[in-house]
Formats: structure tokens, C-alpha cells, sequence
């Protein structure tokens, strides 16, 4: 009965977002309140019934409800609990579910945090979202439903993909949605904005804090997809260029953009339509990825069981987002217009810089993920281009951004002095170069690559640190709690985030240029040695876990004789399908390296193939992406953004520039 | 001027969506066999639950019938079982290969969740799939009362195929049964 | 400068980025672009390329040979219709098996060896990789005959 009652409310949703994206649309446009007011109680109403369908789904994989054929295919008696209540997000249909309870979530946050918005501008937003949430809702009732029952209930359900019974796999879907589906909040401020072709930079102010947590969430979840990725499958890679992968990569790099691009609309002015335009583009990436993922179009290790049929809707989807949106924006926005002009050296064209080499990687990842599709479609044979396309086109485009990284938030708005700038950095330069040749040293061999690599990471701390410094000093007369007051989170989140992506660069040019990987053949009591560590075997023995049987290899670890760690990498062979082996990789972290061993098969007698994995500098991978994350939380809770939201102000001149002063200002 | 602002940036998504629908309709699953509209080939195997029986195609022939080819080493195989439980309840004879595989591996797959098949013919080297033209399994055949091929899907089925293709081909096929 | 002359730069200067970007994905996919061969193809080979390939097909039953003493291990690719003998250092994918689709990365030797330093085979959901599934459908199709490849 509680699936039906579930079917029932997400038929509900549906309806109220059918009305959600006529009423307060109509609303605006008539000048008719109580008719732009029902923008909010729909978001919540919908929300409320979502909340309740997503509670009848884990409920009957709690109960193992065999009736309901997602729980059958996706869960079974003996899986453990927290994997039932996981296992809802482990396939198409309910991860599609979870996707559409996010938004409607989003809808209601902004409902909640937008009482001083103007009027139609609220109205406008929560309409574009309703339009959103009808899409995704009807794609789930009519293609994807998780209640569909099936007229026989098995005894047993098939089984959760062994490869998804894992703690990152747990949160990397819901981070990862959190924050495409965040990118559809943005782009209803986007459309609410083509609509009244009017951005000023109240529009902007406002957009801008959505606009980051949405990104620190895409870049979590990224970053959650890659940690799994490293340790799950078992092959020591981190990022493999998966047309899945490059689904979600693009709508960060877009995203990405558009941050920076929203910074100069709020503080000049300047950038308006563009910043529009990478609106657009980033949730059309999101629907892209989506199409990616869930029609089969492109096989890939992780996508989901393809059909068709939602190949069409997610297609249809797509077009009438671009095609309406682009025909919006080709009426609209020459009245919103390109916005204040700036000169040639500026924070202004640094940013500009910077959007540009986003959108042209962008644009390098989707020409690298499709190309292969349309020789394909026309007959013209069978290619792949892998990692080698993706890191040839992307070293280029990567050097000079992260050097700008390291200048921009340095420059002055509107007009500056490249001299000055030289004179204020040429002793972090002269750091980093210094760094950059003496770092290398450290891992026993100089490589050019690894030494430009980290040396574009100092240059980004040593800036980053040095622009803190200068303007704490600045106010040093006002004695120590002015001066780290004079840090506001905007600021000083900017730089976390700039020194996470540091961090991450450093893991990069250490782990490829040094990391060693080697299948080798043990038998107990033999030692193989890779990266300078010696694994030694000492047997290997069946263990039994919740739902899998296991064996499970002791390898010793030492380096120069000393004891490093004793590891223990699992060949597991799941209940539901003992056939299919699983590896289960054994680390051990520290901070500059990882030592990773995979159990493969058994060879003759007791002798196994083992993978010994040397990764130098991983752990400043994860820590990095987290600082980035962390960073952008930071600037999105900035005061500044809460005064903007509490404050009831409706600007009328609009289009205007805001009145600043001209001169020395930080990008926040 | 206006016009052609606003012409290529729709040309090139029109291009490009136009492109993914090429790409969606490529299912290269769709695999006519040399062998439909032929009589199921010849073969001599054991039964699965009983060495000393043999079953050959003669076994297979006198209904309108599905021939499924599983193993239990077959991940997809598993997740299309349901179906086929759904199809043996609704009365169709459903004869099998079990292919590439062993006798105790394949008991516990049947065991986890009952055998939806009439006839299991075992086939652990893989002799009759060469006949019978198998690249991978899943793969299903259908068969009408005489013995001929009739149909042939690659992969698993589901129920879209089921309800568009496979169950109104066997409708037919009972109707011009003799 | 006027306004206009600074724009013209600013978009000039936009069109320089986005022409380099060109020049560097075009020469980039010269260098990384892989192509798929299929095993009759390379049995119709009269010269080795020395460029890196896939093949793609079944692995066919019973031709998978580990070797006891190292980490080498050598099977068969077939399109069902010839094979082509691949080697292979390491650690094979979970679901690599006899009778299974599967895609080999590599060279080719003198002697029609392929040499392969990947193999990818599915995970999960998907049965068999396009590109194998192409390999077969090729070989069931002689040029001229059904889909145009």
C-alpha cells in the first residue's frame, strides 16, 4: 500500500509543479500578488509530497519489499542496512527520485531565503524552477518510476551492485546532485532575469551565493567520485577521462566560470549577457549529463542500464531548454547588454582571461566525449581518444589560468598597472621559481613537467599568502582584531579556494609524474618492491563478511628493512554473485604518499597476482578538493550576502552600474 | 544582421541535438541472424539435472516455445530471471541452454529465486551455442511449433521488447499453429 | 583608443584564444586518436601499423592461458569469424571472461601478436562493449551488406 501512496504523492508533486510553473509566471506578468505568492506554498507543497514518496521507497527496501521491482532488482535479504537505505539512490529510478527531492529542497530554500527579493523577480524564479521540476518530475512518472510492482514477488531481490555496497559511494550521488541540481536554481535567476531584461547588481548579489554552493557541492561530489574511484575499483586511477566523468567535469567547468564571471557583474557591472550565457550553458550541461548517464548513447563503466526511451525525453528535455532559453536570451539580451567596459589590463580582462580558457576546456572536453559519437553516427569508423587527448589539450590551457589564478585577485578593477603588478609579485615569483626547481628534488628526479607544475602551485599559495598579508597590514594601526576582521570570509574563502586548487595541482604533477604501479606474481613468504617499498606475502586466508566471502591477503610493507604497514587487500566474492570478483584494495596514507596493494587472481600452488600500487602526494588530492569546497562555503555565508537577502530593497534604476569607488578593490 | 545572430547558434544545437538522436538510435544490439526462418539446429547434451538424460532439439520442438541461454557467471542474466519467472508463470514454455558454466554454480543460481525453465540443456563447453550462432549471453530465441527460429534477441530482454515484439510474435505463432 | 577600436581588440583578442584552443584540440586528437580495428581487419593487414589500436570481440572459450611463472597471460580475441592472439602483462578486469566481449589496447607485432598494454571488459549492466559488439556485427557482414561501415 505505501508504494502506491508513494506513486501517489509523486504524482502529486507533479501536479503542483504543473501549476508552479503557470501561476506565478502569469502572476508577474499581470501584476497579479496573490497569484505570484502561490510560487512558494506550490515549492513547498511539492516538496512535502516528494519528501514523502523518497520515505515510501526506503521504506520498502527497509522491508524488502520484493513487490516493488526497483527494490528487487536493487537490494536483497541479506544486505546490510545501511545499504537498503543507500541502495535507493543505486539505481536509475531512485536516484532519479532523490534527484527530483533536491530540487524541490532548492525550491524551498529559496522560497525560505528570498522574502526581500522583488516581488516578480521571486515569482519569475520560482515559475523557471516549477518548469525545471516538471521536467524532471514527468521524466520520473512516465519513464523511470521506482514503484512499478511486479505481478510475481521473488523470494530474494537480485542484489546492490557490490560496487556501490561502499561508503563513497554512498555520498558521492547525493553530493553530486545537490549540485547539478543547484545549477537549476541559477538558471531560473538566469531566465527570471531575461524575462524582466533587467540585471542590475542586486540580481547579481543575489545570484552569486546560490551560484557557489552549488559548485562547492559539484565539486565535493566530484571529488567524492574520484576517491571512490581510486580505492573501489582498484586500479589506482583516479580520473579516467569516462565520458560519465567528463558529464560532470563539464557543468564544474562552466560553473566555475560563471563564479568568477558573477563576481565582475556584481561588483562593475560588466560581463551581464555572458554571465547569462554561462547560466544557461552550465544547467544545459547538467541535462547533458543527465542524457549522458541515463540513455546509453555513450557506454561507460558507470552508467545506468540504457533505454531508449528515456534517450528521447532527456533529448526533448534538452532541446526545449537550449532552444527556449537561447531564444530568450537572442530577444532579451540586448536589452540586459554587455555591461561596463574596462581596460585592457584589469582584474576585469584577467577574469575574462580566465572564462575564456574555462569555456575553451570546456568546450576541449565536450568536442574529446562526443567526436567519437558523430564519426560514429556517420559511418566514418570507430575511434576512442582517451586520457592522451584529454591531458595534451589540457596542460596548455591549465599553465596559463593557474598563473592568473595567482595575479588576478592582485589587480585593480577597471584599469591597472601590469609594471605595478610585477614590482608587488616579483619576489613570490622568484619563490616560486625556486621552488619549483629545488621540490622536484625531493622525489629523486628533476622532470620539467612536475617542476612547472609545482611551481604554478607555490606561485598561488605564495600570492594568495602574500595578499592576505597586505591587507591585514593595512590595517595595522587598527591593532590585531581589526586586522583579521579585515579577512571577511568572502576574501578569505577566494583564497582557501585558490590554495585548494594549489594543493590538488601539486597531488597532480607528483602522482603522475612519480607514482608506480606494478602487477606482480607472490608466493608466501616472497617480496616484490615497487616506489621503493618492499611487499612481502605472507599468506593469504578466506574471511566472511556480512554478505560476500572474501580471501584475504597479508601483505608486510617496509621500507629500508623498518616496518611501514601491514596490509590487507580482499578478492571478494558476493553472495548474490560469487562469479563476479570484486577487489578490495588495502592502503596506507600518509601525508606525501600512498602505498596501495589489489589481491588479483590465484596463479598455481599458493602463489597470487598482486597490483603494488606507490602514490605520492594523494592524500593533497582529497585535501585539496576539500579546501576548494570549504572555500566556497566560506564566501557564500559572507555577511555581506545575508544583508543583501535581509535588506527589502527593490532597485529601480537597474540597469546602472553600481557607484564604486575606482581603485584597488578585492575580488570577493 | 539580427536574424543571423540568432540562425547559427541554432543551427549548431539543432546539429548537435541532432546528432545525439542519431546516436541514441544506435542499437548495435540489433543483429539479424543468418539463422531466423531456419529450423533450430542440431545438438546432443545432457540434461542439466539428470547426466544420464539427453536432450537434443527434438526436445525443444512441438510448442511455440522461448529458448534462453544463461549462465550463472552472467550478471545480466540474473537481472533478466524476473522476467522470465513472470513469462513461465503466464504459461509459456521456456527450454534453455546453460552455457559455459558449472552444474553446482548453476544450481545456486536456479536456487536463489526458482527455475523459470522447462528444459536446462547443459552445455558447460559451449558446443551447441556454436551451433545455435551465441555471442554472449543473454540470448533468446523463439521458436515455433515446427522447430523453426522465428526470432532472435541478443542481450537481455525487457519489457518493452517483450510487450511490442516477443509476446505478439507468440500470440501469432499460437494462432497458426496447425 | 576609442571605444570601438577597444572592443574590436577585446574581440580580436578572444578570437586569437579560441583559434589557438582549435589548433591545440586538433593536434591533439592527431596524437591520441585511437582507432578501432576489428580481428578480420587486422588478419587483411598486409603492413603492422605501428600506431596504438583496439581490437575488440569475444574472448574466445578456452584460449585463455595464464602463465604460471610471471604475470603474462595470452588469449584469443575473435570477431567469431578469425583471432587475433593478444598478450597481456597484469592484472585482467573483473569481469574478463571466455566467451565474454572485451576491447585490448595496444601494439601489433611482425608476427600478429597483439601486444596489449589494456584490456577493458564491463563492469556491470552493460553486456558487451560497442566495440566488440561491432567487431561481430562486422564480421557477420561483409562489406556492401547490411549497415554501412
Amino acid at each position: 500500500m505505501l508504494p502506491e501512496l508513494g506513486n501517489f504523492a509523486l504524482v502529486l508533486a507533479l501536479c503542483l509543479a504543473i501549476a508552479q510553473s503557470v501561476l506565478p509566471l502569469i502572476g508577474a506578468s499581470t501584476g497579479n500578488e496573490p497569484l505570484m505568492r502561490t510560487g512558494r506554498s506550490l515549492a513547498v507543497g511539492q516538496f512535502v509530497f516528494l519528501v514523502f514518496s523518497y520515505f515510501a521507497l526506503t521504506w520498502a527496501f527497509v522491508v524488502s519489499d520484493f513487490s516493488v521491482e526497483y527494490v528487487a532488482r536493487n537490494s536483497n535479504l541479506a544486505l546490510p542496512m545501511q545499504y537498503k537505505i543507500t541502495a535507493v539512490w543505486g539505481g536509475h529510478e531512485g536516484s532519479l527520485l532523490m534527484w527530483v527531492t533536491i530540487l524541490a529542497a532548492w525550491g524551498v530554500a529559496v522560497a525560505a531565503f528570498s522574502k526581500a527579493l522583488p516581488r516578480e523577480m521571486l515569482a519569475r524564479v520560482m515559475g523557471v524552477l516549477g518548469m525545471v521540476s516538471v521536467g524532471f518530475l514527468a521524466f520520473t512518472v512516465l519513464t523511470s518510476n521506482p514503484f512499478n510492482r511486479l505481478l510475481r514477488v521473488p523470494a530474494d531481490g537480485a542484489d546492490l551492485n557490490p560496487l556501490l555496497q561502499d561508503p563513497g559511494m554512498i555520498v558521492h550521488p547525493p553530493l553530486l546532485y545537490m549540485g547539478y541540481v543547484g545549477m537549476s536554481v541559477v538558471f531560473a535567476f538566469a531566465i527570471a532575469a531575461l524575462i524582466s531584461g533587467r540585471l542590475d547588481a542586486a540580481w547579481a548579489r543575489w545570484s552569486r551565493p546560490w551560484t557557489t554552493v552549488a559548485w562547492c557541492f559539484m565539486t565535493l561530489g566530484i571529488g567524492v567520485g574520484s576517491w571512490w574511484a581510486y580505492y573501489e575499483l582498484g586500479w589506482g586511477g583516479w580520473w579516467f577521462w569516462d565520458p560519465v566523468e567528463n558529464a560532470s567535469f563539464m557543468p564544474w567547468l562552466v560553473a566555475t566560470a560563471l563564479i568568477h564571471s558573477l563576481a565582475v557583474t556584481e561588483k562593475r557591472g560588466g560581463f551581464k549577457v555572458w554571465t547569462l550565457m554561462l547560466a544557461i550553458l552550465a544547467f544545459a550541461l547538467t541535462i547533458l549529463g543527465a542524457f549522458i548517464v541515463r540513455s546509453g548513447v555513450i557506454t561507460s563503466v558507470h552508467s545506468f542500464a540504457a533505454d531508449p526511451d528515456r534517450g528521447i525525453f532527456l533529448l526533448g528535455m534538452l532541446a526545449v531548454t537550449l532552444l527556449g532559453a537561447l531564444l530568450l536570451y537572442a530577444l532579451r539580451a540586448p536589452r540586459v547588454g554587455f555591461g561596463g567596459g574596462f581596460g585592457w589590463y584589469s582584474r576585469e580582462s584577467l577574469l575574462l582571461g580566465n572564462n575564456v580558457l574555462l569555456a575553451v576546456a570546456c568546450a576541449a572536453v565536450f568536442v574529446g566525449t562526443f567526436y567519437p559519437l558523430a564519426l560514429d553516427a556517420f559511418g566514418l569508423g570507430k575511434i576512442s581518444v582517451g586520457p592522451p587527448y584529454f591531458d595534451s589539450v589540457f596542460l596548455p590551457l591549465m599553465i596559463p589560468l593557474l598563473f592568473l589564478v595567482g595575479i588576478a585577485p592582485q589587480v585593480a578593477w577597471k584599469l591597472a598597472d601590469p609594471v605595478e603588478t610585477a614590482r608587488q609579485l616579483r619576489w613570490a615569483f622568484l619563490a616560486a621559481l625556486a621552488i619549483s626547481v629545488v621540490w622536484p628534488l625531493t622525489m629523486g628526479l628533476w622532470k620539467p613537467l612536475t617542476a612547472l607544475g609545482l611551481g604554478l602551485a607555490a606561485w598561488i599559495l605564495l600570492t594568495a599568502a602574500l595578499d592576505i598579508r597586505n591587507r591585514m597590514m593595512r590595517r595595522r594601526s587598527q591593532g590585531i582584531g581589526s586586522m583579521v576582521r579585515s579577512l571577511r570570509p568572502s576574501f578569505f574563502g577566494m583564497h582557501l579556494a585558490h590554495a585548494g586548487l594549489a594543493i590538488v595541482v601539486v597531488a597532480i604533477s607528483m602522482v603522475n609524474s612519480y607514482e608506480v604501479d606494478r602487477d606482480v606474481r607472490l608466493g608466501p613468504g616472497e617480496t616484490a618492491s615497487a616506489g621503493g617499498f618492499e611487499f612481502t606475502l605472507m599468506g593469504v586466508e578466506p574471511v566472511r563478511g556480512p554478505n560476500y566471502d572474501a580471501d584475504q591477503a597479508t601483505i608486510i610493507v617496509t621500507r629500508n628493512e623498518a616496518h611501514v604497514a601491514v596490509l590487507t587487500p580482499q578478492r571478494r566474492y558476493y553472495d548474490s554473485q560469487p562469479e563476479n570478483p570484486m577487489l578490495q584494495a588495502s592502503l596506507n596514507r600518509r601525508p606525501t604518499r600512498d602505498v596501495y596493494v589489489s589481491l588479483g587472481e590465484r596463479l598455481e600452488g599458493e602463489a597470487w597476482l598482486v597490483r603494488l600500487h606507490y602514490k605520492p602526494y594523494m592524500f593533497w588530492m582529497w585535501t585539496g578538493g576539500l579546501l576548494m569546497a570549504f572555500g566556497g562555503f566560506l564566501a557564500a555565508a559572507d555577511r555581506r550576502y545575508r544583508l543583501a537577502r535581509d535588506r527589502a530593497f527593490i532597485t529601480e534604476e537597474g540597469l546602472a552600474p553600481p557607484k564604486r569607488p575606482v581603485g584597488r578593490e578585492v575580488l570577493e | 544582421m539580427k536574424l543571423r545572430r540568432v540562425l547559427l547558434p541554432l543551427v549548431a544545437v539543432l546539429a548537435i541535438l541532432g546528432l545525439f538522436y542519431v546516436g541514441l538510435g544506435m542499437d548495435a544490439r540489433e543483429l539479424p541472424s543468418p539463422l531466423v526462418g531456419k529450423p533450430a539446429p542440431a545438438f546432443e547434451l545432457e540434461s542439466f539435472f539428470d547426466p544420464e538424460v539427453t536432450i537434443t532439439e527434438a526436445d525443444f520442438i512441438g510448442e511455440v516455445a522461448l529458448v534462453n541461454v544463461w549462465a550463472s557467471w552472467c550478471v545480466t542474466c540474473l537481472r533478466e530471471k524476473p522476467l522470465l519467472m513472470e513469462l513461465a508463470r503466464q504459461g509459456i514454455t521456456i527450454h534453455s541452454f546453460n552455457y559455459r558454466d558449472t552444474r553446482a554454480d548453476a544450481m545456486r543460481y536456479l536456487s536463489r529465486d526458482n527455475n523459470p525453465y522447462t528444459t536446462i540443456a547443459f552445455d558447460p563447453d559451449g558446443d551447441a551455442g556454436l551451433e545455435w550462432g551465441v555471442y554472449a549471453t543473454p540470448e533468446t530465441y523463439v521458436l515455433d511449433a515446427r522447430g523453426m527460429i522465428r526470432y532472435k534477441r541478443i542481450g537481455p530482454l525487457n519489457a518493452k521488447i517483450l510487450e511490442e515484439e516477443v509476446l505478439p510474435l507468440i500470440a501469432r505463432l499460437e494462432a497458426e499453429k496447425p | 583608443m576609442t571605444k570601438r577600436q577597444k572592443r574590436l581588440t577585446l574581440v580580436l583578442g578572444v578570437l586569437a584564444g579560441v583559434a589557438i584552443a582549435t589548433g591545440l584540440i586538433l593536434n591533439a586528437f592527431r596524437d591520441a586518436m585511437v582507432f578501432f580495428v576489428t580481428p578480420s581487419e587486422v588478419m587483411a593487414m598486409t603492413e603492422m601499423p605501428e600506431r596504438k589500436f583496439r581490437i575488440g570481440g569475444l574472448v574466445e572459450a578456452g584460449s585463455v592461458v595464464r602463465d604460471q611463472q610471471t604475470v603474462q597471460v595470452t588469449f584469443r580475441v575473435t570477431d567469431t569469424a578469425v583471432s587475433v592472439p593478444v598478450t597481456f602483462e597484469g592484472i585482467l578486469p573483473d569481469l574478463f571472461r571466455e566467451g565474454q566481449g572485451v576491447v585490448a589496447e595496444g601494439r601489433i607485432d611482425s608476427q600478429g601478436v597483439f601486444h596489449a598494454d589494456k584490456v577493458l571488459a564491463r563492469h556491470d549492466e552493460e553486456y558487451m562493449p560497442a566495440e566488440a559488439q561491432a567487431a561481430i556485427e562486422r564480421a557477420g557482414h561483409p562489406p556492401g551488406a547490411g549497415k554501412g561501415y
